[in-house]
């Protein structure tokens, strides 16, 4: 198996802007994000005969057809949790390597601000499927209902077993709006941090800080992949995708990992970025960006260990200083800014930058970049894709 | 420091079904036990269908001793980050139980000042409602 290398490619990619309130339905984001999506590739309504959505969003593959007049869809389907970024690339490459379809929509479109949405608590009343109710059955009544809660019970193990520090730990987010602030299309353009702000901002489920979590937004996210004998004619340079993981372990829960034996890691990283350097021939070190899951940035030193960018237990003193995740430094990590930096659009974003690193239009943009990595999914299942030129 | 649930929101419950029901029931009679697989013997938290290692549907309720020692915690400070209807600042905590499973729950007394990773605790439960027993933790001497 050598992953999809020269089997499919991205060909077009389109984001909607970050706001607090988009005034506008899930289903027209997507729609105008598709649009969008298709005109940055030239390709036509017409040309789609794949749909890939989140299992979460409102926008069924169905409304979404209708709505913008396709025709013909031989490829559908959703994907689940907060891998999906990646995973749906993972399942739209699928479709047109085994020849499923020709040209595949991959959407994503969340009103996260504005609109109040499923929170774990409310999910407890049976909005949710049964096998996730289990897992909040014995989280719920002890009042650990919150992604940052959960979190922060993995960040806590983390510190006590590696020695990590609030002053090491502070410098993702402080590199993440660094990178943010030079992003004009981000939520958080020309507005970057220091390293006392970060301290100074409050605990919100000790020990993570608020400036550790990224902060929900309205907006919406498409890509269009296809074959490469296709890419070669469209409009924009076609990006590879050369590898695409998918890792779910023993003990794999959302956010909560508790139960394994050692609960302060993320294996499912580790395993997706593994799996890609194989299929790829490639090892870390050849790696010069990388746009990993900082939804939450505390878990972003746990991902450069399990990547290997670091040693075990070194990442967060890797991040330290931020000189080694900048633009310029070993690994530049999340150069639109990331979730932290960009704005939180479920990781969707982060794949976005990985695209344009390649295609070399990233307003941070890494001038060695040949390889982009993207992972999304840490503390629960994980998918990651390497992207290269065609 | 007692954890202070709010009025006038409700609590929230565990979901029970077939495969848990053992675990709830003897908690409602201040019985703390764990899942232990009737064919190789294995203990796991929380309950599943199926022994993961033999893949037996032979189960059985083994008591614990109701002892460990703190894994991880942590400390909703920030109400919007919490459960509504339960006041912060309040500690969640996962202890390592000396059967070998992981257990997550509160601290009955002491506030997040006067835990740490390793402190030993025992098993004590909060009747949290008439209908409503929690297996919770307070700190254990030795």
């Amino acid at each position: 198996m050598d992953g999809f290398k020269g089997k499919a490619a991205v060909v077009g990619f389109a984001l909607s802007p970050f706001s607090r309130d988009s005034r506008k339905t899930e289903l027209r984001l997507s729609c105008e994000v598709i649009r969008d999506a298709l005109d940055d590739a030239g390709l036509l309504v017409t040309d789609v005969d794949g749909l890939v959505k989140h299992a979460d969003d409102a926008s069924d593959e169905h409304a979404v057809s209708s709505s913008m007049g396709m025709e013909n869809l031989t490829f559908f389907g959703e994907v689940k949790w907060g891998a999906a970024p990646c995973a749906m690339l993972l399942r739209a490459a699928m479709g047109v390597a085994s020849g499923a379809a020709r040209c595949v929509v991959v959407y994503r479109a969340v009103n996260g601000a504005s609109r109040l949405r499923m929170t774990p608590s409310m999910k407890t009343s049976g909005q949710m499927s049964t096998s996730d109710l289990l897992q909040w059955t014995f989280h719920s009544p002890f009042g650990l209902t919150t992604e940052a809660g959960r979190v922060a019970m993995t960040v806590r193990r983390y510190m006590h077993d590696s020695g990590a520090r609030s002053e090491q730990l502070g410098w993702v987010p402080v590199v993440c709006r660094e990178h943010g602030a030079c992003n004009p299309g981000g939520a958080y353009h020309g507005k970057p941090i220091r390293l006392e702000d970060y301290l100074a901002s409050d605990l919100v489920v000790d020990p993570l800080r608020r400036l550790d979590c990224s902060e929900a937004s309205d907006g919406a996210a498409a890509f269009v992949v296809t074959t490469p004998e296709v890419a070669r004619d469209l409009r924009q340079k076609p990006v590879c995708i050369l590898g695409a993981a998918q890792s779910m372990v023993r003990d794999t829960e959302m956010l909560a990992g508790y139960y394994r034996r050692d609960p302060a890691r993320l294996p499912e990283v580790r395993d997706v970025g593994a799996k890609l350097f194989r299929t790829a021939g490639v090892s870390a070190g050849e790696i010069r960006v990388a746009q990993l899951d900082d939804a939450y940035g505390p878990l972003v030193p746990i991902q450069l260990e399990e990547l290997g960018f670091c040693r075990q237990g070194e990442g967060a003193s890797f991040c330290e200083g931020g000189s080694r995740i900048r633009r310029n430094g070993a690994i530049a990590l999340n150069t639109s800014g990331g979730s932290l930096g960009e704005g939180h659009l479920c990781g969707m974003n982060l794949v976005a930058e990985a695209v344009r690193q390649i295609r070399g239009t990233s307003t941070n943009q890494v001038n060695t970049a040949e390889l982009s990595l993207v992972v999304t999914g840490a503390g629960g299942p994980a998918a990651g894709l390497l992207l290269a030129a065609l | 420091m007692a954890m202070e649930y709010i009025p006038g929101i409700p609590l929230l419950r565990p979901y029970v079904d077939y495969d848990n029901q053992g675990f709830w029931e003897a908690v409602r009679e201040h019985r703390l036990v764990f899942q232990k697989c009737g064919h190789c013997g294995l203990i796991v938290h929380r309950p599943r269908p199926m022994c993961p290692r033999c893949l037996s549907t032979e189960r059985e309720w083994t008591p614990s001793e109701g002892k460990g020692t703190i894994y991880s915690f942590v400390n909703f400070t920030y109400q919007n980050a919490a459960y509504p209807g339960i006041k912060v600042p309040y500690v969640v905590v996962v202890v390592e139980m000396t059967e070998g499973v992981r257990f997550i729950s509160n601290m009955i007394e002491e506030s997040a000042e006067e835990i740490a990773i390793g402190m030993p605790v025992e098993v004590v439960f909060d009747q949290v409602a008439p209908d409503l027993t929690l297996p919770k933790f307070r700190k254990r001497k030795g």
